[in-house]
């Protein structure tokens, strides 16, 4: 392995059980991703993006071949050993939130951090980071329910961010937002990925997010068809500009 | 400590499915606690009542006697043995004699049976000192029940007739002297008391008795010639056997209470489960293991019980504590009922009571919340994640 991969795939293929016959969600998929890439599985529904980032994610295991992922073999990981890495190391964004709704929006933030039995004080300094980083940060105490969409997505960016994972996983994250906000919440993760080097890797089919990925790597029908490296993505170029004219 | 505090806030987060879960199962525990507490009052109450007015520290029942079979009364009387005779202060006794005899109240006729206690004794405490009355008729004590049944009242006289020790019927005239409340229905119902020297006198059986109480704090019971002793074990027997049939309905009911406070907290459970699948995946997904999101589960179940506890104090301390105070007023058909039953029971709430009930609930309650989360390990994360069946 690469010494600057952190994810390696090779040969995995994926079959699910569909009454007597094998569905087959992914087949010889070889894939290396490199620390601070921000990438992104593209593609049709059914093409695999998701049980893939499921794969990398630990929460699902290859059927063949194998998934490394900062140097742990997911096919020989215990399901403690898959909480531990999922608990330190990787993020997850979803399409529909997943924030807890009895917890305010501080506490869904906060919530990585008490797994990881961070001491109060600290905690409490880094769930407000990660807030003021999505500029939530006036909306601590509010709870889910009383969120759009947008600002939905961006406590659960704060969540998958709070405690610096090396590897935050989005799958479909604006497919339930309108152009603005998706924009907004795309913005927001390249800014964090330049300034923490945080990997990110979307599954998506959103050309919103396609325009803003350095690395797209489309699937269909369970198998990678191509691997483009974008020097210089759509709407990052847009971004720094943006960028560049407010900070004069 | 995470699960505990995860628990709590999900608990509380829940809002007023918690709380109506919670006054369900505070129900089940006030009214097992009540039910309980009311029947060990009740047994305190007749034990007591049972020592004070009928059995005192034991008795020693002639051998031949046989209380549930009255023709066993025509034979059973012996000398009082002269051990038991001294009636000393240290070692006091109440010797009774018992006969079977016909009173005829208003020209009417019942049966009814002739105990005659020492109108001096002090061991039990049915007021005998009444019958210390110099007057041409028997002088009698009845119980509020018999005067009730044969509508006698102080002063009234009626005929009472009687066989002898030899067979031969004689009759006199008995004027009740006194009407005693007591909670013991087997001292009253049917029960004529008469000065024991003058029923020895009627059935001509001198110095002779049944059966001789002895006092409450009286160590030597060894045997005495023609009697047989009794102890109090034996002869609470029958209320104990009455008791545990009381005791057993009562469990009855605490099962079908429990049963229904735990059927809310177990639908609750399933509910929960089918409900935050989402939220399951979710919490996998943000690095719990399954067996901690079980934990979690069976925590939030769990404190249902606490909860319960907590609420059952606010109104149940104050509701069970009046009551014991100021008892529970029974009916008066329970007078019918032939048992020892006050007009008002006070109930005993013990510490070992409260928390043996509590630990029971508590314990049963985690059971129940656990069985329906079991079901987390056999769910896929990632359809939970999507809020999908797997």
């Amino acid at each position: 392995m690469d010494d600057s991969a952190i994810i390696e795939i090779r040969g995995l293929c994926k079959r699910f059980p569909i009454g007597n016959k094998q569905f087959t969600a992914l087949s010889e998929v070889n894939l290396t991703i490199e620390k601070g890439e921000f990438c992104g599985l593209i593609g049709p529904s059914g093409s695999g993006k998701t049980t893939l980032l499921n794969i990398i994610g630990s929460l699902d295991v290859p059927t063949e071949g194998s998934a490394i992922v900062l140097g742990q073999s997911i096919l020989q990981l215990t399901h403690f050993q898959a909480s531990q890495l999922r608990n330190k190391s990787l993020g997850f964004i979803f399409q529909t939130y997943n924030l807890l709704p009895v917890y305010t929006v501080y506490e869904n933030v906060e919530f990585p951090l008490l797994l990881l039995k961070t001491p109060a004080a600290k905690r409490r300094k880094m769930v407000l980071a990660a807030l003021e980083a999505v500029d939530l940060a006036d909306k601590a105490k509010s709870k889910p329910a009383q969120l759009s969409g947008g600002e939905s997505q961006r406590v659960a960016i704060a969540r998958a961010m709070v405690k610096d994972p090396a590897i935050v996983l989005a799958d479909e994250p604006t497919a339930n937002l309108d152009a603005k906000n998706s924009h907004r919440i795309l913005q927001t993760m390249v800014k964090l990925n330049r300034d923490l080097n945080t990997t990110f890797i979307f599954a998506s089919h959103d050309e919103k997010v396609i325009g803003y990925l350095r690395r797209q790597i489309s699937l269909d029908d369970g198998k990678v068809v191509s691997d483009l490296k974008i020097d210089t993505p759509l709407h990052s170029a847009a971004l720094a500009a943006k960028d560049t004219r407010m900070s004069k | 400590m995470i699960t505990l505090r995860l628990a709590y806030r999900n608990l509380m987060g829940a809002g007023l499915r918690t709380w109506l879960n919670t006054i369900v199962l505070s129900m089940a525990y006030v009214i097992i606690i009540w039910q309980k507490g009311l029947l060990d009052g009740w047994n305190y109450q007749a034990r007591h009542d049972m020592t004070n007015w009928e059995i005192g520290g034991g008795q020693y029942w002639q051998e031949d006697y046989d209380p549930y079979d009255l023709f066993t009364l025509e034979k059973s009387h012996a000398q009082i043995p002269e051990a038991l005779t001294g009636m000393n202060p240290q070692r006091p006794v109440a010797p009774i004699l018992i006969g079977q005899a016909t009173i005829y109240p208003q020209g009417r006729m019942q049966s009814c049976i002739l105990r005659g206690i020492d109108p001096e004794q002090t061991v039990l405490h049915l007021p005998s000192a009444a019958l210390q009355q110099d007057i041409a008729e028997i002088p009698v004590v009845l119980g509020t029940r018999m005067a009730e049944s044969t509508n006698l009242n102080v002063g009234d006289t009626a005929t009472i007739r009687w066989r002898d020790a030899n067979g031969t019927f004689d009759a006199a005239d008995a004027r009740v002297v006194r009407i005693m409340k007591t909670n013991v229905p087997t001292v009253d119902q049917g029960q004529i008391w008469v000065p024991l020297a003058r029923l020895q006198q009627m059935m001509q059986l001198p110095g002779e008795a049944t059966i001789i109480v002895v006092g409450q704090d009286t160590n030597e019971t060894g045997p005495q010639e023609g009697f047989v002793f009794r102890d109090r074990k034996y002869l609470t027997k029958d209320f104990e056997d009455m008791m545990q049939v009381e005791k057993l309905s009562g469990y009855i009911m605490y099962v079908i209470l429990l049963s229904l406070a735990l059927l809310a907290i177990f639908d609750t459970q399933i509910l929960a489960i089918f409900r935050r699948r989402k939220e399951i995946g979710t919490l996998i997904a943000l690095g719990m293991t399954r067996g901690a999101v079980i934990r979690l589960f069976t925590m939030e179940g769990a404190m249902h019980g606490i909860l319960a506890a907590f609420v059952a104090a606010i109104y149940g301390i104050p509701l069970l504590t009046m009551q014991a105070r100021w008892g529970i007023p029974m009916p008066d058909i329970t007078d019918n009922y032939g048992l020892a039953i006050s007009d008002r029971i006070f109930p005993i709430y013990s510490a070992g009571l409260i928390t043996g009930t509590t630990c029971v609930i508590m314990v049963v309650v985690t059971i129940v919340s656990f069985i329906p989360a079991r079901t987390i390990s056999h769910l896929n994360p990632t359809d939970a994640i999507k809020g999908k069946l797997s």
